[in-house]
């Protein structure tokens, strides 16, 4: 059936059916609408896996990659625009496009060198916390941002011995440990505001004041527009680095790494260098990310940042695919909104999240949208 | 040992707890010779091979490779100085493609730098269009057929044809000297003179490479290997061309046990 239609095509109405699905979505309050309204969409998934919708589109990818990143943008700014005037739906949609950048960051470390973080929010929370005391002193945001990122890399290099030496499960605890220990130091120390936290000045690039409602085509928006905009450059910003390093010799040296570690050695790749290039740079990602979350926010807290976040970090990970980017942005969707529209279970997302892992643990490992095998170039080398 | 030796290996030795798997080993590997390391089960053939390579540091003894001393070198300094190796259990990365799995190989010439790779994405793709057609006509002399499914996953492929690209991802650096780690495990016999043939092409096409080669079928080795070293119990017991092995009262006894 499909047959007959380009798989750009396919791909550009992929993309508005999502748009337009996510801006009714968000329209809705009860209950009965959302669950009926994901019902919905889990079957109308399962069909286009059927009628194979996903190979297309993934074909589309593969032969113009540039198009079809250009719809994804294009789709999430008109999202945006529909919200233009609604605080709460900007927040959200930021949320979400910032909590994918965590997991691009994440992806990184997990999906390509196999080195599994659990303390992804207190990462984040360095960011937040260095954009808390640097916005307050006057640095502008053009610093604020890739200063929070330099510092939730610096910290994390404490981590990096233990982190690189050790194997598996035992890296995994070291994790564990850091991010218990970041929320009780934050929690007794005063110049970062104790269990209260800090509030955290609005956001100001090159006289752009974040905390101002823009005016666009005489209506006046939300100030969160100001936010929503600055996490989707972000998110942008994340995904090409991500996808670039994917499609890279570097990229797949990690590969080789979390894949086997004594073959690669044995084919002269630095095991050590490859695990700390990517926990240092998926840490930059993830501080970055916080710095403009601590920003947007208006204040930073300890409990904003704990262990329970970060699993929920790592759930969208698993839940998206290892591997696959655009798993991450999917997935923080799913993760962010489906609770917050369900106030039912937003007392028990945890333990829903909890089932939802285990479950894509059993029945789809490799996560909602796999990854795909390496192409290096579009078309390459046919 | 002479200049035209390319590997000499003297009196290695190596111990886990209170087994000696090498006790004083020496041999040495002349310039484009197949040398068969043959020995019965657990006789330190794949030992010898991970001190060659850096994934064991040797008790004692000393490895010289091409003029350099190689001894408890790291695995990555034993590649960059050309020894490439495949495994005895199949290492292919399997989620990843035919190509990937190549380029591992090729890790040492492909450029590394930061900036290469994430930003100069025009200088990445001359490479990269070079090196795939650099693999793709390495994989032809193997199997053409395999030669246009480089972007296919290796998971799906049968025995021979991992064997081939393993065999590939150790020839595209262009190494010295490779080292065979039973190279007919998991093949029937055909598939083994066939795997072998491909083998001695390949090798006169790049001009001479030198082999060790540890192999179970004797019609292998037999068939191949210019000269033989026979370990047991990791000790050297023979060595000679593999007439003058198969005739050792030693050898004999080490297979078939003393009559």
């Amino acid at each position: 059936m499909l047959d007959r239609i380009s798989p750009f095509a396919v791909a550009v109405l992929a993309a508005l059916v999502g748009v337009v699905f996510a801006i009714v979505f968000m329209e809705q309050e009860s209950d009965v609408a959302v669950i009926s309204m994901v019902a919905a969409a889990a079957v109308a998934a399962w069909f286009a896996g059927r009628i194979g919708v996903p190979e297309r589109v993934a074909r589309a990818a593969e032969i113009n990659p540039g198009g079809v990143s250009a719809i994804a943008a294009i789709g999430g700014l008109a999202i945006i625009a529909a919200y233009a005037e609604d605080h709460f739906p900007l927040l959200m949609l930021a949320t979400v496009m910032l909590y994918a950048t965590v997991a691009l960051g994440l992806n990184i470390q997990f999906g390509y060198a196999g080195l599994v973080n659990f303390a992804g929010a207190a990462f984040f929370g360095i960011g937040a916390y260095t954009s808390a005391k640097l916005v307050g002193s006057g640095v502008p945001a053009v610093l604020s941002l890739p200063l929070g990122g330099l510092f939730a890399a610096l910290i994390g290099l404490l981590l990096v011995f233990p982190v690189v030496r050790t194997r598996g499960h035992y890296a995994a605890v070291v994790t564990i440990a850091f991010s218990v220990l970041f929320k009780t130091f934050l929690e007794v120390n005063d110049t970062f505001g104790g269990p209260q936290g800090l509030p955290v000045g609005a956001m100001n690039l090159f006289g752009w004041d974040f905390g101002e409602s823009p005016t666009l085509f005489g209506i006046e928006a939300s100030f969160y527009l100001n936010y929503a905009l600055a996490a989707f450059v972000i998110l942008a910003l994340a995904f090409t680095l991500v996808r670039r390093l994917e499609r890279s010799w570097l990229g797949l040296a990690l590969d080789a790494v979390r894949l086997d570690e004594t073959g690669a050695a044995c084919y002269g790749i630095g095991i050590r260098r490859a695990k700390i290039f990517a926990f240092v740079l998926g840490n930059v990602i993830i501080g970055v990310a916080g710095a403009l979350y601590g920003c947007m926010q208006g204040y930073v807290a300890p409990t904003s940042f704990t262990f329970s976040d970060s699993l929920i970090f790592v759930a969208i990970v698993l839940l998206g695919g290892m591997g696959s980017p655009w798993g991450m942005i999917l997935a923080a969707a799913i993760v962010v909104v489906l609770p917050e529209k369900l106030q039912a279970i937003q007392e028990y997302r945890f333990l829903l999240f909890s089932i939802v892992v285990i479950a894509i643990l059993l029945f789809r490992p490799s996560g909602l949208l796999p990854r795909r095998v390496r192409r290096y170039f579009p078309e390459g080398g046919r | 040992m002479s200049a035209e030796m390319l590997l000499d290996l003297e009196g290695v030795a190596k111990s886990f707890g209170g087994v000696r798997a090498l006790n004083d080993v020496s041999f040495s590997v002349g310039r484009g010779e197949i040398l068969g390391l043959i020995g019965p089960n657990g006789s330190g053939k794949t030992t010898s091979f991970n001190v060659l390579t850096g994934l064991y540091k040797p008790d004692g003894g000393k490895v010289v490779f091409d003029g350099a001393d190689l001894t408890g070198a790291t695995p990555q300094a034993v590649y960059r100085a050309g020894i490439a190796r495949t495994f005895q259990r199949s290492r292919l990365c399997l989620e990843l493609s035919i190509f990937d799995n190549i380029m591992v190989g090729n890790h040492g010439r492909l450029n590394q730098g930061l900036w290469h790779n994430l930003f100069a994405r025009k200088a990445l793709k001359a490479e990269h269009d070079a090196a795939f057609a650099e693999a793709r006509e390495l994989v032809a002399l193997f199997s053409p057929a395999l030669a246009d499914t480089l972007y296919e996953s290796v998971g799906a492929l049968p025995m021979i044809e991992r064997r081939r690209i393993e065999i590939c991802r150790a020839l595209i650096a262009r190494p010295k000297l490779l080292l065979l780690d039973e190279p007919s495990a998991g093949m029937t016999h055909d598939e083994t003179h066939q795997l072998m043939s491909d083998i001695l092409s390949v090798r006169d096409r790049l001009g001479g490479l030198t082999i060790i080669l540890v192999e179970h079928e004797m019609g292998v080795i037999e068939r191949v290997s210019d000269r033989c070293v026979v370990l047991n119990y990791g000790e050297k017991i023979a060595e000679g061309t593999y007439q003058e092995v198969a005739s050792d009262r030693l050898v004999q006894e080490a297979y078939l046990g003393s009559a």
